[in-house]
């Protein structure tokens, strides 16, 4: 007789996880406006058929939770808060008593879930509905929902697939005057819920955005509006700046932007590397940004509160974008050390030509975020003989989208994860010589949910270096705006949702002075909303839209179907030059790509609620 | 142009026509419930899908557009299992009360699931039970609605006033007020728009009928009632009378054989309004700068609580002239009492309106001006009115032309003419033109403002006088015109405002059918009351004009502005008729 046998699936095993799979992509394409009361019924019901029936508060208390939820959920009872009462003490005991983590973790989410909406099971107590504000569905199409700009996915998706690349970057304009840009380096929220995630994958969105930008030809921007004789300043020009300051000019105001350096872009060029934005492409989406009428002062640094206000005085309205530009210490000792250099000091040098020589030189990186990357793989092209990235949680908990974190890898950068840098050891002449880097374990998740990083019982290394680059985060230079009387918080300028500056009439800001260091794509859509409100403060309503008519959508069978994913230039090619890494679809890819999107203009919300805001 | 075969046949249409359409031009009828022609065209119910060759995914008709070489099958043997399986669908959460439904004989639902043969169905029902105050003059029931969104839609697109929303998701997804407001306290303007473009029984008006058989009930009040123009091109839908047989003398012996005492004309009435908003306009004219500018009609009260809400700043604007239901209900609790020897006190006013707001209307407590309670008593819609014609089994064959009771069932073509957009400024211009040269114009010399288009203007020469009217019917209209008033765009010295699209006559208290819009056809039907009739001026009308002689002196006298005027920044929007 066998005593043993090979585990294996069988048929029923292998559809549950593949239903599994499905649901995992289900949960990830989510809709906006779900009620979360009846999104934790519905979970709580997933939980409870994972129960194996052997303790009773899993096997009976779970069931107990969702009749009472369904009371409270339906029309036909009348339900109280002493429900809510009985739910959460229901719930509390399951997770202190069940055996194990099926029952213990459910009974968790339904805690969670009272604490953090409790005014939505409140709300369906006592109107039997949920919340207003979770019922906002205004915009029923998920990319564009996601998109802090709002640009109209579907729209341009639809237009490349018809081969209408000027009326794409026409489309993208409306909302988004970095159609390039954004091609090449946004982080694309809008592919987060792409709801054609539910059948195989999102829309490779970015993938088909460049795709417009490098087959158009020259697309004029929209004829300047009747003059206003209004000025408006707008302080930095980097992506949320130029942003404003092109709406604003096609309103017909009058706008002058202040840039502290010699070039435009702030970030994009004083940040970003060239071989993932080359400059001639990020130069087409300024030149066209300044078409439009822009006065630029350039080398114009506003940093005395004098400075501040002689531009308030003399302009009608202020829009401060200064970015975030400022390196932080890292606090450690020997930062000081000869050899030790700021990331954003190291790109800003870049952005004016001015290349350091790393030839031959051990180089490492300190910092798990996009710049980590981006500088780590700049040293390796200006001739690092090695780069390390030194982090002290592990890769996946980088903040670097992870293609980056690939590159960087591919290239030939080494990842020393869960290291925590301790102190630089220097020469005489106080040169860096090494970093002593602390061993870390992945210990409890913090409040972000990420696992916290403590010090491990073992040795500090040695890491020998010549190099010490430190990208650890960026601060904004609040300075001078602090003294002149502009409100900060937590080391950002303070503006509300609307970018209005409160108690300072007139002035708005917005992009990364204000959230602190973030993506490209938020910076612009701070821009463009400052752009709507700066135009309402100054008495106009000036509306901005475009007379691209949009394709409609032909009618398919949505069949699973492959993702085009972008392709790069061979890591050992491309690993010493600054020339680009990624290369476009071909059409054959994009027209394809095209057509797997499912038009949610058209189809389900948006065919009832408007899948299009055709203006602003 | 676009070729392709529904059904075999081939078809050439026009870029953009819709599946549905293509298929209606080769005489294809797709069955269809939630779809309402340019304002809900969005394959809610997937009811009118079909199948294209070559798709496994099937489409909906409504909003599906013909593409070159599609070959649509409409009726094929997927296309009957799955539409059978979403009628069965739509049905199972849906309260059929269909013996006690209002809508049992006119609901597309019924008609579609009896089509197609849906007389059992394996679902549990599921239809949601929803909360709803009853007293409210207009009335949902969630447990019939079926979420075709036609009510959001028309209330957002063609009447803007955005009073309906889905709420919550999923399965107990439901149509509620925006932002969860109570309905007493929502901006909604009672217009009944929503209702009748339901196409099951979830949106009714408050029936009142049983208030009527409780006033015949009782043998010490004198049941005297009036009938709103517009009631007379649709009375007769409801009762199986065509538009020849359903005569206004036909609707008087009707309401004879229900047992109201006198029947009397809302054209009196109206004829009245025009006699005082006529005056009105001539005196805020001669004294130019004391008024705002431009004057509106304000016999609408879908338009009154329209500017209450969204336009407060403009209530002085409004004549102050009351509409002609609340002058008939002034004079029946005392000139019209005094004059037929009754106690005003036991005048029991009935008005059959073809409209859902004159409920609120009449329940407004600063409109009333008697001393007898409230002036209109009742009122009762057109559709109410054919029901209890149903109820007492009134043969429409038996019925006779029958007049209304002397003398105020006296009614001018000018006042016949109010019930559809454009009527009221057209009798007005006619009176004002007689009130000023002493002569009267042509009765047609205003007719540029007829039809059915949402805005119109026109600029008439009154005696040396330029005057530019504008009318619009439809609320969204209406907040366009006042938009570019605003802005400077447009300027005018009287407008006249009806909340339903095509005015009373397409109100939201006439009888209706699912995709037929009748506005158009009733007002050319009032047209034609108004030029066959020997009077067509309101100031000759001689109930009126006796009833300046010998009871209120003349237009804008002190007694006129005690019963025939109103202050309307005194009215209450409160919908619910506490009295009753």
């Amino acid at each position: 007789m066998n005593r043993l046998f090979i585990k294996s699936e069988d048929a029923i095993q292998k559809t549950v996880e593949g239903l599994n799979k499905d649901l995992e992509r289900r949960i990830i394409a989510s809709p906006p406006g779900q009620c979360p009361v009846d999104l934790t019924a519905s979970f709580l019901r997933l939980c409870h058929s994972q129960s194996c029936g052997k303790c009773a508060p899993c096997r009976v208390g779970l069931g107990q939770l969702q009749i009472i939820i369904d009371g409270i959920l339906n029309m036909d009872s009348e339900s109280s808060m002493e429900d809510l009462t009985l739910l959460e003490k229901t719930a509390e005991a399951i997770s202190a008593t069940a055996d194990c983590a099926i029952g213990a973790e459910a009974a968790q989410m339904v805690l969670r879930g009272i604490r953090g909406y409790r005014e939505d099971f409140e709300s369906h107590i006592k109107n039997h509905c949920c919340t207003d504000s979770l019922n906002d569905r205004t915009e029923p199409v998920p990319c564009v929902a996601m998109c802090p700009a709002g640009v109209d996915v579907p729209g341009y998706v639809a237009l490349v697939r018809a081969g209408r690349y000027d009326d794409a970057v026409k489309l993208i304009r409306k909302d988004n005057p970095f159609p390039t840009v954004c091609a090449l380096i946004c982080e694309h929220p809008c592919e987060l819920r792409c709801r054609r995630t539910l059948i195989d994958a999102p829309i490779n969105i970015r993938g088909l955005k460049r795709f417009a930008v490098d087959h158009c030809g020259d697309v004029p921007v929209p004829k300047k509006m009747d003059k206003t004789g209004k000025k408006i300043a707008v302080i930095g020009g980097g992506p949320s700046g130029l942003s404003a300051a092109y709406f604003l000019s096609i309103m017909g105001h009058d706008v002058t932007i202040f840039e502290k350096r010699d070039k435009l872009g702030g970030m994009l060029r004083y940040g970003i590397p060239s071989y993932r934005l080359p400059r001639e492409r990020l130069q087409w989406d300024i030149d066209a940004i300044l078409s439009t009428g822009i006065e630029v002062k350039r080398n114009y640094d506003v940093s005395t509160p004098e400075a501040i206000a002689e531009i308030r005085d003399n302009y009608d309205a202020t829009y401060i974008s200064i970015g975030s530009h400022n390196a932080k210490d890292i606090g450690i000792p020997g930062e000081y050390a000869k050899g030790v250099i700021p990331a954003v000091e190291m790109l800003r040098g870049i952005g004016d030509d001015a290349m350091p020589d790393f030839n031959g030189k051990a180089v490492i990186v300190i910092g798990g975020g996009n710049v980590a990357m981006d500088v780590a793989r700049t040293a390796k092209r200006l001739g690092a003989s090695d780069v390390s990235i030194v982090y002290r949680r592990r890769r996946i908990d980088m903040t670097a989208l992870p293609d980056e974190v690939d590159g960087a890898v591919a290239e030939g950068c080494n990842l020393l994860q869960l290291m925590a840098p301790s102190w630089i050891e220097t020469n005489k002449k106080g040169e860096v010589q090494a970093l002593w880097v602390k061993p870390q374990i992945a210990g409890k998740a913090d409040r972000s949910g990420r696992p916290k990083p403590v010090d491990a019982s073992s040795e500090e290394h040695k890491l020998r270096c010549d190099i010490i680059i430190s990208a650890i985060g960026q601060a904004t230079d609040i300075q001078f705006f602090e003294e002149y009387g502009i409100p900060v918080f937590r080391g950002n300028i303070q503006a509300g949702r609307s970018s209005v500056v409160d108690n300072v009439k007139g002035t708005y800001a917005g992009g990364d002075c204000v959230t602190g260091p973030s993506t490209v794509i938020k910076a612009i859509g701070a821009g463009k909303v400052a752009a709507a409100n700066i135009d309402e403060y100054l008495g106009f309503h000036h509306v901005i839209d475009t007379d691209v008519d949009i394709p409609l959508p032909d009618p398919s069978d949505n069949l699973p179907c492959g993702r085009a994913e972008l392709k790069e230039r061979y890591a050992k090619h491309r690993e010493n030059d600054f020339e680009e890494v990624e290369q476009g679809m071909t059409l054959e890819e994009a027209l394809q790509e095209a057509s797997r999107c499912l038009r949610c203009d058209y189809h389900g919300f948006g065919s009832f609620r408007g899948g299009r805001n055709t203006e602003w | 142009m676009v070729n392709l075969k529904i059904n075999g046949q081939k078809i050439s249409v026009a870029e953009g026509t819709t599946i549905m359409e293509a298929a209606r031009k080769v005489g294809v009828e797709i069955p269809h419930l939630c779809y309402l022609k340019e304002i809900n065209e969005i394959g809610a119910c997937r009811v009118c899908i079909v199948e294209l060759a070559g798709h496994n995914k099937m489409v909906t008709a409504c909003n599906t557009v013909c593409q070159e070489g599609m070959e649509v099958l409409t009726n094929s043997p997927r296309v009957r299992r799955n539409r059978k399986i979403n009628v069965e669908l739509i049905l199972s959460d849906h309260q059929s009360n269909c013996t006690s439904c209002i809508r049992s004989g006119n609901c597309t639902l019924q008609d579609i699931a009896n089509n197609l043969g849906v007389f059992s169905s394996e679902y549990e029902n599921v239809a949601d039970l929803f909360r709803w105050d009853n007293k409210l003059p207009l009335i949902k029931d969630a447990t019939k609605c079926v979420k075709c969104m036609r009510c959001i839609q028309i209330c957002d697109k063609v009447q803007t006033m955005n009073v309906w929303d889905l709420r919550s998701s999923g399965y107990r997804t439901v149509v509620g007020t925006t932002k969860n407001i109570e309905f007493n306290e929502s901006d909604c303007t009672l217009c009944g728009q929503c209702i009748t473009h339901c196409p099951v029984g979830a949106l009714t008006e408050r029936d009142d009928r049983g208030i009527l058989n409780d006033a015949l009930a009782n043998p010490d009040v004198i049941k005297v009632a009036q009938i709103a123009p517009a009631v007379r091109t649709a009375w007769g839908q409801d009762i199986g009378l065509n538009d020849v047989q359903a005569t206004t003398g036909k609707l008087v012996h009707a309401l004879k054989m229900i047992g109201v005492d006198y029947v009397f004309d809302t054209n009196y009435s109206a004829d009245l309004t025009i006699m005082e908003e006529g005056s009105e306009f001539l005196e805020r004219l001669s004294h130019r700068e004391d008024y705002r500018w431009p004057m509106f009609t304000s016999c609408c009260p879908g338009w009154l609580r329209f500017v209450k809400t969204q336009y407060p700043e403009l209530i002085p604007n409004l004549s102050t002239a009351k509409s002609p239901q609340q002058m008939f209900g002034a004079m029946a609790k005392t000139y019209i009492a005094d004059n037929l020897g009754l106690d005003p006190k036991k005048v029991f006013s009935i008005s059959i309106m073809p409209c859902v707001c004159k409920k609120y209307e009449r329940s407004a407590e600063a409109v009333n001006s008697s001393g007898c309670g409230s002036d209109v008593d009742l009122v009762l819609t057109t559709r109410e009115l054919d029901r209890f014609i149903r109820a007492d089994a009134i043969a429409a064959q038996n019925l006779r032309e029958a007049s209304f009771d002397d003398i105020f069932g006296e009614g001018s073509g000018a006042a016949v003419i109010f019930g559809t957009t454009g009527g009221v400024m057209e009798a007005a211009l006619r009176s004002a033109y007689f009130l000023v040269t002493g002569e009267n114009p042509q009765p047609d010399a205003f007719s540029e403002v007829r039809g059915i288009k949402g805005w119109k203007e026109a600029t008439f020469d009154l005696a040396g006088t330029k005057l530019r009217v504008a009318v619009v019917n439809g609320l969204g209209n209406t907040r366009r015109l006042i938009e570019a008033l605003k802005r400077g765009d447009v300027e005018y010295d009287f407008v006249e405002v009806m909340a339903c699209p095509g005015g009373c006559v397409g109100g939201g208290g006439q009888p209706f059918r699912d995709g037929i819009e009748a506005a158009e056809a009733r007002g050319k039907k009032l047209y034609g009351l108004d030029v066959n009739n020997p009077i067509r001026f309101s100031h000759e009308n001689t109930a009126v004009q006796r009833t300046y002689q010998e009871f209120l002196g003349e237009p804008l006298s002190h007694k006129a502005h005690e019963l025939l005027h109103t202050d309307l920044s005194k009215w209450d929007l409160k919908m619910t008729d506490m009295d009753k």
